[in-house]
């Protein structure tokens, strides 16, 4: 193939070359970066909570009036709802992975450390606990029914013993033998015991940095008059027993408000609403991206065929074949589209790094560009390919009239 | 000339429909990519009192552990302690002034068809209403004597007052809450805050509003938490007092400030104040108090979030493509033309008679683009309230949002008509006329 008379034919026509040499730069920069960022809100959305999402709703219940005992109601709603017919398991916790609020404090080796070893949720629950949750216990053992203290709202919590995750324990022990350590959870003694570990629980908090470092507490602590109650059921029947149950406990206390049911799913779909959001608007400007880039590069090729009609019908009538006049447009769609992917891959890293330092993102894989290339390549051809096909379809007799 | 020469232009348009639809739909959509996350980005930033936002000013006073700033980049905390805000409130150096939490309660309606429920509130001091300036559509707020008397008041909100009161006046009436009655001394009317900036510590687009504001003072005295965020960077010991004594920090603070020497005078207050507690111990770390204006706070608690920042680029990256795209279709299209230039030309149009009619056709493609465009903006906002549930109050176009948008579009497709437009200019009448 000779590529020489191409050159020349598109040196005659920069401006064009250039436009769409820019356009392909500009696709492949914003591809590149927006696939990325869609692939890391992708990679997030999917990680799990360590729960059993399908099954488990939670819902708080709000004592009012003066008359009102929140710790007898809480033991009287914990019956009731562990006896109701497909309720699996049921407890009491302050909050739960994917709610997006909860509490938070710092884990120390010493009393009076400047700087705690590392930071953890704390959800605050009994020895139902981890079977509600539904997490796998992977060493030590579980809370017993007398480990469970009443505790006052407001009292610091001083827990005799713990459960941690994995991920907590490997932090705050590398070794790996925090099992039957102390740590100080307050700045002064007593110690916590952790007595069992965990597989994976996730903090209330989707966008926290240790996300997987949870702590179990035992006791029964109401907030104020609020509690919180999660409920696993047998599979398949949350919505039914969700019904069941916020009838039972309004009936069975008519000085307190039971709250909205929230299923786990539920949590999760708003906990990551934001980044799906940003998935769909991403991979929304990346489809109307490649379309406008290769409706114009057959806009531009249709151009071309248009106006150099006479000059293919010359070379056709000189002996050139379907063929040539095919390649001879595919070939120019090839330097022009690689011109403009050099530039465009420059481009990307650009973006990559302009991301880098205002928002604090990873950098671009170096895998993206190359595999940008092959994508624009074949969206160039094909978009040659009609305009191309109708170029070889020009009668070589068209050379011989004069308009 | 020129309805003469926009006729010409439509006329032009239906000529090659092909091409015609490409431009028209390439600036549509990078008008709609871009208008739809500038609409968005505006209206979440929009100063959401600009009459008074610059005498409003935000209390941040650092009275975190001597061993780890509140924020890694060394800012002061986001909200203050019970201690300091009461110690201001008392001093009352500012013009206005008013400290204030969430609070959850739950309300007991005596009307029997409605069930109790719980309600989320504000509680503040009278001087919250003249700084804020919400609209009151029945009686009004509660005065200072009233915050130091621990008067049993409340103010409801215009949503509250439907479900309570069927909307009806209230004022005068009573709420029962959590076994209190307090009596109601005015009700809002309709306030719509884009952005509930007052308290951004719980995310700036929080589904959970409040419908009810009553004294602070009046609020301590049942002495249950805030429903807000509430940070402790030691313990808080045991009990009720204790805590409100404690270094957690769970209120904010606002001011109004009445000029840049009023300004002046409330910092060094500030200043002193927690150098006078430094030598109580309190405040180990160095004096680092801010007084950050409305939208100075809006910016640090990053109200646009870095997402729509990104999508806003993006928006206009696309449309930088669709630029591009334009002028590349109307290069092509001009020069097609370029025998009816010739013809013209030699008639005795002159180039300036040429460029106007070939700007203008420019901008005809502009303005349908714009128009579509303008549409697909519509959908596209439909679209994000349907992806961010908490974007409703933002996703809205306004007219100021819909002259930009046409506005952008015509300048857009008359800035990429420019080269083309050149170019078509330049053709040799003689070379066009020979056969």
């Amino acid at each position: 193939m000779e590529i020489r008379p191409i050159l020349s034919a598109l040196m005659r026509s920069k401006v064009s070359m250039i436009l769409i040499g820019l356009q392909v730069a500009l696709t492949l920069a914003i591809v590149c970066n927006s696939l990325f960022i869609i692939g890391q809100r992708l990679d997030r959305m999917n990680r799990l909570s360590g729960m059993n999402e399908t099954d488990t709703f939670f819902f708080g219940s709000a004592g009012f009036g003066q008359g009102y005992n929140a710790s007898a109601t809480m033991k009287e709603d914990l019956a009731l709802l562990r006896q109701m017919p497909g309720v699996a398991s049921a407890t009491v916790t302050n909050s739960v992975p994917m709610s997006n609020g909860g509490w938070s404090t710092g884990i120390q080796l010493q009393p009076k450390q400047k700087t705690s070893t590392a930071d953890t949720t704390l959800y605050i629950t009994d020895d139902k606990g981890l079977e509600t949750f539904g997490v796998k216990l992977i060493a030590g053992r579980n809370f017993k029914p007398e480990e469970i203290v009443d505790q006052k709202f407001g009292d610091s919590l001083r827990p005799a013993v713990i459960i941690v995750t994995k991920a907590l324990a490997d932090k705050v022990f590398p070794d790996g033998d925090a099992l039957g350590k102390q740590v100080y959870m307050d700045e002064d003694p007593p110690t916590s015991t952790i007595i069992g570990i965990v597989e994976k629980t996730q903090q209330p908090w989707v966008t926290s940095d240790s996300i997987e470092n949870t702590t179990f507490v035992p006791a029964f602590m109401p907030y104020g008059n609020s509690t919180r109650y999660l409920v696993r059921t047998e599979p398949g029947r949350r919505d039914e027993v969700m019904k069941a149950v916020e009838q039972n406990l309004s009936e069975s206390n008519r000085s307190r408000i039971i709250g909205k049911m929230h299923s786990i799913e539920e949590e999760r779909r708003d906990a990551y609403a934001g980044d799906r959001a940003m998935a769909i608007i991403l991979g929304t400007v990346i489809f109307a991206l490649l379309a406008i880039t290769a409706l114009g590069i057959v806009g531009m090729a249709s151009f071309w065929v248009a106006q150099r009609t006479k000059q293919i019908g010359t070379r056709r009538a000189l002996g050139a074949t379907r063929n040539d006049i095919l390649r001879y447009f595919q070939t120019e769609n090839f330097i022009i589209t690689t011109l403009g992917l050099i530039v465009g891959g420059i481009l990307a890293y650009a973006f990559s790094l302009w991301l880098m330092t205002s928002y604090q993102s990873p950098r671009l894989p170096w895998y993206y560009v190359p595999i940008g290339f092959l994508c624009l390549w074949l969206l160039g051809q094909l978009a040659v390919l009609g305009p191309a096909l109708r170029a070889t379809r020009v009668s070589p007799a068209i050379a011989t009239r004069s308009v | 000339m020129f309805t003469y020469y926009f006729q010409l232009g439509l006329r032009s348009l239906r000529r090659n429909p092909v091409l015609t639809a490409l431009m028209v739909v390439g600036i549509a959509l990078g008008i709609a990519a871009s208008m739809t996350t500038l609409t968005v980005m505006h209206l979440m930033g929009s100063d959401p009192i600009p009459w008074k936002s610059d005498k409003l000013h935000y209390v941040q006073l650092d009275n975190w552990s001597p061993d780890n700033p509140y924020n890694d980049d060394g800012s002061p905390p986001d909200q203050v302690t019970y201690r300091d805000a009461m110690a201001l409130m008392q001093a009352g150096k500012a013009d206005k002034q008013a400290a204030m939490f969430n609070l959850a309660l739950p309300v007991q309606p005596d009307n029997k068809d409605v069930k109790p429920f719980q309600s989320l509130g504000r509680v503040t001091f009278a001087d919250f209403f003249s700084m804020l300036e919400p609209p009151f559509a029945f009686g009004g707020p509660w005065n200072r004597d009233q915050d130091d008397s621990h008067a049993r008041v409340v103010v409801l909100t215009q949503a509250i007052n439907e479900k309570l009161f069927g909307g009806q006046n209230s004022v005068g009436k009573t709420v029962r809450m959590d076994g209190v009655d307090y009596s109601v001394v005015g009700v809002l009317g309709d306030w719509h805050l884009r952005v509930q900036y007052y308290d951004l510590s719980h995310g700036a687009f929080s589904n959970e509003l409040d419908e009810f504001f009553m004294p602070l003072t009046t609020a301590i005295d049942l002495k249950r938490r805030s429903s807000g965020n509430n940070s402790c960077w030691k313990s808080s010991g045991d009990g009720w007092d204790a805590y409100l004594d404690s270094e957690c920090i769970w209120m904010q603070m606002w001011v109004q400030l009445d000029s840049p020497a009023r300004l002046a005078e409330y910092k060094s207050f500030l200043d002193n104040y927690v150098s006078e507690q430094k030598k109580l111990g309190r405040f180990p770390r160095p004096l680092n108090n801010l007084l950050p204006n409305v939208n100075e706070w809006m910016r640090n608690q990053k109200v646009v979030s870095r997402d729509v920042e990104v999508q806003t680029g993006l928006g206009f990256a696309f449309l930088a493509v669709c630029l591009v795209n334009t002028i590349g279709l109307l290069l092509a299209k001009f020069t097609r033309k370029a025998g009816e230039i010739g013809l013209r030309r030699a008639l005795g149009a002159s180039r300036r008679e040429l460029f106007k009619q070939f700007l203008i056709e420019s901008s005809v493609v502009g303005l349908s683009g714009g128009v579509l465009g303008l549409l697909l903006t519509g959908l596209g906002l439909i679209a994000v309230r349907a992806l961010y549930q908490q974007y409703k109050t933002v996703a809205q176009l306004d007219w100021t949002m819909v002259a930009t948008t046409v506005l952008l579009a015509v300048a857009a497709a008359v800035i990429a008509g420019l080269y083309p437009t050149w170019r078509a200019c330049r053709v040799q009448p003689a070379a066009q006329l020979k056969i």
